[in-house]
């Protein structure tokens, strides 16, 4: 039980991190906030499971499943308005031809 | 030695940043984020002072004996909620000054007022 | 940074790692309070007024030397000062020889609740909090009086093609919020009244509840949200809060006791206590709360006024 809460608990912190190297690494927004947001979501998963495991009884791990399904909701919509607000104000995804950011921009003026 | 002391210093430091935000920067909306910089680290030294080396939380449990000190807490709780209303009232009053005088940077409104006389 | 856009969103960082400084300091119910407040409601007013005001800064004129010089002193000063102080965390500081073993030894006694926090904020000191819920009060009167114009009902059928155009544009944020604003609401009564015994109170409770209208307000556009909360009936609210909170020492003053002493509010001392606390926390939790979205309606419906008078100019 305790070798397992740990173990979750060394996953989830080390998606905490793995996101947080995407967001300094790279090289523009979308990229930076696809690493986070896909990272976070799994990783406060593990890190609420493992903390449960940690306690298994009692109100401590239905307060946790709310959490957790709080999280579940919250987070992904938190990155849907982000992203759509940054499309609303006309920033457009670094790509990796020239030519095809050329194209995006005129097609959106 | 002197690293026991390290809370103050750090709400020394942080005090310092808002006072220099509010005096250095003209633009009233920043001077607004400088005084509640101030602000938390006025929160900041009260709630360190109240820390108990090895105490909780001050809420009662069976089996506890070293608590910190709950007098901080409540004052800095209280304060905290009316500092987000008075800043409200600050950011109200830059509002205001913004329909009034067309900008809130600082220079600008002075130079305004002079013109007036 | 010219951007204040960016300096508000630190600055909202910045009240959220305070409230985990909080949390490593014990002081759980301020770091509720400051996470709800200066990661959540001060961050929205404040970009609610760069909205109005304008979003960059111009470059300043002057000399920062002076006042980096200034700064520089007084922080020098203030170091000085605290080399006298107690250590980080020692008990025996003077701070914690005076009342506060009475309240860590005694209030269980006199008061009954388990959340020491509350029984001083709401019992040993509330002629302090009723001071400071006055203030509240008189700070959403005077942003009313700063920011209230007259609005003008605009017509139904161009609040439903506001409407619709909003609800193409953010679906899934408002289905999401739809589900989630129930909870929320759940959430800031458990808070309300379950800070006799955790960390939570009147103050934490009105912020959240708030934070849930404000959210509604935002998504669903501040006409609709008019419709479901009029204006005049939170302001209505926010003095109830306050003659609530009033009025449970004008009784126990009228009963022969002492302002705010609650023992006399039932024939057990304790239980006496425990109703004052509760009435008490209700009069804080209504006047936060609707000062709260006093606050930000008022912010909200002068945005909307100037937005409504430069399309007229333009038209």
């Amino acid at each position: 039980m305790n070798i397992s809460s740990v173990l979750l608990l060394l996953i989830g912190s080390f998606l905490c991190i793995s996101g947080g190297v995407g967001i300094l690494r790279f090289p523009d927004f979308y990229t930076r906030m696809h690493a986070v947001g896909v990272t976070e979501t799994l990783a406060t998963a593990m890190i609420l499971i493992g903390l449960m495991l940690q306690n298994p009884d009692g109100l401590v791990v239905v307060k946790l499943m709310i959490i957790l399904l709080m999280t579940l909701f919250i987070s992904p919509t938190a990155s849907h308005a982000l992203a759509s607000a940054a499309v609303h104000n006309n920033l457009m995804p670094e790509l990796d031809n020239k030519e095809d950011n050329k194209k995006v921009k005129s097609s959106n003026p | 030695m002197l690293m026991g002391l390290y809370n103050y210093w750090i709400v020394v430091v942080l005090m310092m940043v808002g006072f220099y935000i509010v005096i250095a920067h003209g633009n009233l909306i920043k001077k607004i984020v400088g005084l509640s910089i101030f602000q938390t680290s006025v929160f900041i030294f009260y709630i360190s002072m109240a820390k108990v080396e090895g105490g909780t939380a001050p809420i009662l449990a069976e089996g506890i004996r070293q608590y910190s000190n709950p007098l901080p807490h409540v004052l800095i709780l209280t304060a905290i909620v009316v500092g987000i209303a008075t800043t409200a009232l600050g950011l109200a009053l830059a509002v205001r000054i913004k329909e009034a005088y067309g900008s809130i940077e600082e220079e600008d409104i002075q130079k305004k007022d002079n013109l007036d006389c | 940074m010219k951007d204040l856009f960016a300096v508000i969103m630190l600055s909202g960082i910045y009240g959220l790692l305070s409230a985990s400084f909080f949390v490593s300091m014990d002081a759980v119910d301020v770091a509720f309070t400051e996470a709800s407040v200066g990661a959540g409601i001060s961050t929205l007013l404040m970009l609610v007024a760069i909205t109005m005001t304008g979003r960059t800064e111009n470059p300043s004129r002057h000399k920062p030397l002076l006042a980096l010089a200034v700064v520089i002193v007084t922080g020098s000063l203030l170091i000085y000062g605290t080399l006298d102080m107690p250590y980080f965390g020692s008990a025996q500081a003077p701070i914690h020889q005076h009342v506060a073993p009475r309240y860590i030894n005694d209030s269980m006694q006199e008061v009954g609740v388990p959340n020491i926090v509350t029984s001083v904020l709401a019992s040993y000191r509330a002629f302090d909090t009723f001071g400071e819920v006055v203030v509240i009060f008189t700070a959403g009167m005077g942003v009313l009086a700063l920011l209230s114009a007259v609005r003008r009902p605009r017509d139904v059928a161009e609040i439903d093609s506001f409407n619709k155009s909003m609800y193409e544009e953010h679906l899934i944020l408002r289905i999401v919020a739809k589900m989630l604003i129930p909870f929320i609401l759940l959430f800031a009564l458990y808070v309300q009244f379950h800070g006799d015994y955790g960390p939570g109170g009147g103050f934490q409770a009105g912020v959240i509840f708030a934070a849930a209208i404000i959210l509604y307000a935002m998504l669903f556009g501040m006409n609709t949200a008019r419709r479901v909360i009029n204006q005049s009936f939170i302001q209505l609210f926010a003095a109830i809060g306050v003659l609530l909170y009033g009025s449970v020492g004008v009784i126990s003053l009228l009963n022969g006791k002492n302002f705010l002493d609650y023992s006399i509010l039932s024939a057990d001392p304790i239980a006496g206590q425990h109703l004052g606390i509760l009435l008490i926390e209700l009069g804080v939790g209504f006047t936060v709360a609707s000062v709260m979205v006093i606050i930000f309606f008022n912010f909200a419906g002068r945005r909307n006024n100037q937005q409504n008078k430069e399309n007229n100019d333009s038209c």
